[in-house]
């Protein structure tokens, strides 16, 4: 069964940095278990990026990329067209990273996990998008991990005020491209991307606003979750 | 006491990295006849010292005294021993069967695990046999063995079969389901048609029964289940019994 959550999340921050500065997210929307070959699928929808991911896991895997003692990632990134670059490979190494510090490995040695990200639209904050995907998908596998993660992207306009979840055409007039990847039990930063220039000081405000963004998101999983399991319950 | 915390959340969602702690005892009295109660972990729940952390989505289960577990919808089949699955033999080489059982690795089944089976008297498996079975052997480090025996030598309904049925790929929660003591699904399949079924934790199943159209009914109908509610089905099942369909 399928369904689509949307929920739009505003909020007039007052936060440390700023009385200007607005935490407002785009619509979010997410869908589980929509794929009937992988064993855990997901899609999310960010505003106008789109992602949808599928997990096989754990299976079979060949003798030379086996380790003995946990299980082996891969992450595939295929962009909307042409084939994957050196961009989505680097991309793919942000997802890999952060799924293995969150997923629990050594329950599966001498298999293979598998995460397949399809890029369906970007219209900026990609790489959150493919977090946040990858995290649902893992979810609807049944995977065991030790905590949740979600990514928020942030961009820093040309008159240094933070913009949360930017949109491309706000990305492509920003300074400075910050994406972090937030754990859920203790809201630190998993895995950092960033693009541009900035201070540290600007640095520190937009790691206080992806976390303060990551509560929405995870707040969003809940719901969507509780929404899946509602019928069974 | 600490198990009161869990007990307020059964019934509810949790995903993982949701926590309950528990605090320790200190100092225990030796003329105290209670014991500190601690919770059984099932699958999805992992304990470390005084903390207990869910690691898979799903709703709380709860078997009294102490037993909780996690209920979460999946796919793909983990080996755990002692449960029964359905295989498929894949190739035979010397004395061992190599059995596909839907996990990351293939099982294996000596063919002296079968009743009556001598080096003698072989028993008659060709590849491409469905085999009920159970798990001897199933840990996330060795290849995990199959027997179709059970401890005092008797096959107990496992071994060897598979003419004229068919054999589908269910979500291992349908599979619980049917296999739970009171199950809604079995007994409303009960009312149908009669048909033979063989339920591998491994979310496989094989179905057969009088007709082939009546086999394909129960086999969708099966499938189907995975998607619908409990009052859709038995609506499923009312407008089979009248004839629709």
């Amino acid at each position: 069964v399928s369904f689509l959550r949307r929920s739009k999340f505003e909020e007039g921050g007052m936060m440390e940095v700023s009385a200007s500065n607005n935490v407002s997210l785009r619509e979010f929307g997410c869908e589980q278990n929509l794929l009937s070959r992988p064993d855990g699928s997901a899609s999310f929808v960010q505003g106008d990026t789109s992602v949808m991911a599928g997990v096989y896991g754990p299976a079979e895997v060949k003798v030379s990329k086996e380790i003995y003692d946990r299980a082996t990632l891969e992450v595939l990134l295929q962009p909307k067209v042409g084939p994957a670059g050196v961009r989505e490979q680097s991309q793919e190494q942000c997802v890999r990273e952060t799924c293995e510090a969150a997923l629990l490995l050594s329950l599966h040695p001498r298999s293979s996990l598998t995460l397949i990200l399809q890029v369906l639209h970007d219209d900026g904050s990609l790489l959150s998008c493919c977090l946040n995907a990858a995290c649902m998908a893992l979810m609807d596998a049944g995977l065991s991990m030790s905590c949740l993660f979600c990514g928020v992207t942030c961009a820093i306009g040309a008159d240094g005020d933070i913009i949360a979840d930017p949109t491309a055409a706000q990305e492509k007039e920003s300074r400075a491209l910050m994406t972090f990847a937030i754990d859920s039990t203790e809201r630190r930063v998993m895995m950092s991307s960033t693009k541009g220039s900035f201070s540290v000081q600007e640095l520190q405000e937009c790691v206080a606003v992806s976390q303060k963004a990551s509560e929405k998101v995870f707040q969003f999983y809940r719901d969507s979750v509780r929404r899946r399991y509602s019928k069974n319950l | 006491c600490d198990i009161d915390i869990l007990k307020e959340k059964i019934g509810e969602v949790l995903l993982p990295g949701d926590e309950f702690v528990f605090e320790s005892e200190d100092t225990i009295f030796l003329t105290d006849n209670v014991k500190p109660e601690r919770p059984v972990c099932g699958p999805g729940l992992r304990q470390s010292g005084n903390r207990l952390v869910v690691s898979k989505s799903g709703v709380l289960r709860h078997k009294p005294p102490h037993t909780f577990w996690m209920d979460s919808q999946q796919w793909r089949y983990v080996p755990a021993k002692a449960e029964t699955v359905i295989g498929i033999v894949t190739s035979k080489s010397g004395d061992i069967f190599k059995v596909d059982v839907g996990g990351s690795e293939q099982a294996s089944l000596s063919y002296l695990a079968f009743e009556g089976a001598t080096k003698r008297n072989r028993p008659n498996v060709q590849v491409g046999d469905l085999v009920f079975a159970q798990f001897t052997v199933a840990n996330k480090d060795m290849e995990p063995e199959l027997v179709c025996i059970d401890g005092s030598g008797r096959a107990n309904g496992m071994g060897v079969f598979g003419g004229g049925g068919l054999l589908l790929k269910v979500s291992l929660g349908l599979v619980r389901r049917l296999l739970a003591p009171q199950s809604d699904i079995r007994s409303d399949l009960e009312q149908l048609f009669p048909c033979e079924l063989v339920v591998g934790m491994n979310g496989r199943i094989w179905v057969r029964a009088s007709t082939i159209q009546q086999t394909l009914i129960i086999s969708n109908l099966l499938q189907s289940c995975d998607t619908l509610t409990a009052p859709q089905r038995r609506e499923q099942f009312r407008k089979l019994q009248k004839g629709g369909l």
